[in-house]
């Protein structure tokens, strides 16, 4: 490139940048994307992909869709879901088969990998978007997850 | 509110009346200078603030916005916190040295401050070299810099001034002869004559193409005088945590920070002068109508508008640039801005000696 052309075009150049950056000053009203945290808590809205704890959901009559076959916690890298589990024999068909005791899940391992909810193939286990999770003490984080007295829903199986 | 040398004299006779002629020629020096420290700390409160939000803005964030409404006294709580913080300094510096270089950086702005009008009649020191003296002042700041770098026992303050020493003292070459061209147009060195000259129309029009390409070397070698993004090379804090003034903490560190600041606002004021006269209003030819309402405008106000425009113009070169690399800034200098100045400088002598200007 000749001596010339080169000023020529570190000029445009340079503008070319500067225009961008203007673009963004004289929008910047609208796009401010900083969140005051504290003051806009109740309407703060998390990223649909953020992944704050695992949960269990459960429907109105306290039932869940796990069925304790362990996948999450075989899958899990560093051993954040321990399931307890037993059996006990099915009224409806008379044979006996696996439930749940307890799912315990603890969020102080946890690194919030999602391999547990892709391989839970009753799809019981979901990622929940709530990220204030300190406590005071670290037992606290070990969360049980499946409620007291609830059952599996009808209809899911192994 | 559009001369003020009445009131300026009014406080002199006003003075002389009072005391003794000895007596009030040096209460007349004590009240410029308290006029001038105050300028100076509010100056440097009000850019900071400003460059803080600007800086915001261009990023889309909020910037400050917790100390007072809009975050209005942000720089003042942290002038309060630099004020109460410990002087911590190097084992082995050299205390007087290091202890001096912040004012003399501080004298050479407030020097190169001295000369700026900023309205008919408010202008400290109107001599008949004004802008030779600006130029020559404003690399006092260098030798601050130097100083603070040397004196701190610490490599990287010192490679922060070497680097400023280099990049100062070569665009200090475009800057003077940016202004040489501009000087030449004017036929004056001193500020009030060069600012009279652009009644009818400011430089930047009359002096057609090479006062355009002068106004963009002395804008570029500007940014580089003040030690700003992108060339910003002796404090280059991912290089050499803060350069020259790593070691200084407290007001020594306030110092060097709002002599940035203040030395940005000298580099907007002589372009506004050279360029864009002063503060002259916008005439225009035959549009009588549109004259009368630029004349209805007070110049003090001119001259703040036009200060805005120029430092937001710095303000968006820091937050647009990257940084160069040493070698980059000297082949820019030495290769690029100086033989385009030479031949700039050529030009407009033509342009002058043919009487094309307007």
């Amino acid at each position: 490139m000749s001596y010339v052309g080169e000023i020529v075009h570190g000029i445009r150049t340079l503008l070319t940048g500067m225009a961008v950056t203007g673009k963004y000053f004289f929008r910047a009203r609208k796009e401010i994307i900083t969140q005051q945290y504290p003051d806009n808590r109740d309407q703060l809205r998390m990223f649909e992909r953020f992944r704050g704890e695992v949960v269990m959901p459960h429907n109105e009559n306290n039932e869940h869709r796990c069925t304790g076959c362990q996948a999450c916690e075989i899958a899990c890298p560093n051993g954040s879901i321990e399931i307890i589990w037993d059996r006990k024999v099915d009224e409806k068909t008379g044979k006996k088969k696996k439930y749940i005791v307890k799912h315990i899940y603890h969020l102080s391992m946890c690194t919030m990998c999602n391999l547990c909810i892709i391989a839970c193939p009753t799809d019981a286990i979901k990622m929940a978007q709530n990220f204030e999770n300190s406590v005071y003490d670290r037992s606290y984080l070990t969360k049980v997850l499946n409620k007291p007295g609830s059952k599996l829903m009808d209809g899911i199986d192994e | 509110m559009y001369d003020f040398t009445p009131m300026v004299e009014g406080i002199n006779r006003w003075l002389h009346s009072m005391m003794p002629d000895a007596a009030a020629t040096f209460a007349g020096w004590v009240l410029v200078a308290l006029v001038y420290l105050a300028l100076f700390a509010v100056m440097g409160l009000v850019l900071v603030l400003v460059e803080r939000k600007v800086a915001a803005f261009f990023q889309l964030r909020l910037g400050p916005n917790r100390v007072g409404p809009w975050g209005l006294l942000q720089t003042a709580a942290d002038a309060i916190k630099l004020l109460l913080k410990e002087p911590v300094g190097t084992k082995r510096a050299d205390m007087f040295l290091y202890n001096l270089a912040p004012f003399l950086l501080i004298i050479g702005a407030m020097m190169a401050l001295s000369v700026i009008p900023f309205a008919p009649g408010l202008q400290a020191f109107d001599i008949n070299i004004g802008v030779f003296f600006i130029a020559a002042v404003s690399s006092v700041g260098v030798l601050g810099v130097l100083i603070a770098g040397w004196a701190s026992n610490n490599k990287y303050s010192l490679l922060g001034a070497m680097r400023s020493g280099a990049q100062i003292i070569s665009y200090e070459l475009s800057m003077s002869l940016a202004i040489l061209t501009m000087v030449l147009l004017a036929g004056s060195l001193q500020v009030s004559q060069i600012i009279e000259q652009q009644r009818d129309y400011w430089f930047i029009f009359k002096g057609h193409v090479p006062a355009w390409i002068a106004f963009m070397i002395f804008v570029i070698a500007g940014t580089a005088e003040t030690n700003r993004t992108p060339f910003d090379l002796p404090e280059a804090e991912s290089e050499l945590g803060a350069g020259f003034h790593t070691e200084y903490s407290g007001m020594k560190f306030a110092f060097f920070f709002l002599s940035e600041f203040v030395n940005m606002f000298i580099i907007s004021a002589v372009a506004v002068i050279l360029f864009f006269g002063g503060w002259m209003p916008l005439h225009l030819d035959g549009w009588t109508g549109f004259n009368q309402v630029m004349d209805f405008i007070p110049p003090i106000f001119w001259f703040l508008i036009k200060m805005s425009v120029m430092l937001f113009l710095l303000m968006w070169f820091r937050w647009t640039f990257p940084r160069l690399r040493i070698d980059q800034l000297l082949k820019l200098e030495w290769k690029y801005l100086l033989p385009m100045n030479l031949v700039n400088l050529l030009l407009m002598a033509f342009i002058v000696l043919m009487g094309w200007h307007l």
